[in-house]
């Protein structure tokens, strides 16, 4: 499975991400911001970072790079687009994804480890994953999603949710929410579910030496539906 | 010509920085400040002479860029 990593100034989880990929199999390119096409690609990811210094709004500058309308033609098209932290950040100002990620409840950059639920299954990601709660690790300070009632309602109808903030045990309620997200969301798909946005970081948790391995599941997991 | 815009949270959308200068105030003894919402401002110089235009323009802007309606007003003052 080839995948490419989009790098933006200012990106800092592109190096993991690619570590992370490779680890597992894929094999991995990277792509400056500038460049006009992405080379053949199964999936592209969007790292976490602080692209173009959150200027702005989170994501907003970079949303607008010489490389996102290939992007979008290539989610637009069906490929599986993942946006990580500030990747979902872009992913929601380009459009591909509703809602905003807004400044966090408490005002506090969170970094920690949290447990997510997944809360669809029938798409390319999640598609028999073993386990219902992951434990990733958050590092963010915009990562309280916020989108009108409308497109709650049509994330809702459509199972676009695609994992919430949760405890151990999956309970889910205003304790487990670290950033004041609504409904605990922590990631969503877009309609076709192609698209996927998350403030987790899966990469972060590959190696049982670092902080844990559930990270290594959601990437074995892709891999496993592609084939 | 010089087109100053504001862009604001939405009336209804958490500020929580706005409510931290607010809470701040109160605790410095402005004690009758009971909202502050926070907002950016923008001065965009455009090369146009026809004031209509130059604000069409930056309307045009702030739906692209400047402003994210899903949160977000903006007034062209």
């Amino acid at each position: 499975m080839k995948s490419s990593v989009i790098i933006f100034p200012g990106s800092n989880c592109d190096r993991d991400m690619d570590v992370a990929l490779k680890k597992f199999g894929f094999k991995n390119q990277m792509v400056w911001h500038n460049d006009q096409s992405i080379p053949k690609s199964d999936l592209i990811v969007l790292p976490g970072g602080f692209s173009y210094g959150d200027y702005l709004r989170c994501g907003s500058i970079a949303s607008k790079s010489k490389i996102i309308k290939s992007v979008i033609d290539f989610a637009n098209s069906g490929g599986l687009v993942l946006g990580i932290c500030n990747g979902f950040q872009i992913l929601t100002e380009t459009g591909l994804l509703n809602g905003i990620l807004q400044q966090n409840k408490f005002l506090n950059f969170i970094c920690s480890n949290v447990f997510v639920k997944v809360k669809d299954k029938q798409n390319k990601y999640f598609k028999d994953l073993k386990k219902d709660v992951l434990e990733l690790h958050i590092a963010h300070n915009e990562g309280n999603y916020f989108c009108s009632n409308d497109e709650l309602k049509s994330l809702e109808d459509n199972n676009q949710i695609a994992v919430t903030y949760c405890g151990e045990d999956g309970s889910e309620n205003e304790t487990t929410n670290p950033n004041g997200a609504i409904k605990n969301i922590a990631g969503i798909f877009n309609n076709n579910k192609n698209v996927l946005g998350m403030m987790p970081h899966p990469e972060r948790m590959i190696d049982k030496y670092l902080s844990g391995e559930d990270g290594s599941l959601f990437f074995k997991n892709i891999l496993d539906n592609f084939k | 010509m010089k087109i100053k815009v504001i862009v604001t949270l939405k009336n209804g959308v958490l500020d929580p920085q706005g409510k931290a200068i607010q809470q701040t105030l109160n605790g410095m003894n402005f004690g009758n400040v009971e909202d502050v919402r926070q907002g950016k401002y923008f001065e965009i110089e455009v090369k146009e002479k026809d004031e209509k235009k130059a604000k069409s323009l930056v309307d045009d802007m702030c739906k692209k860029l400047l402003a994210n309606l899903v949160i977000e007003d903006y007034k062209i003052v």
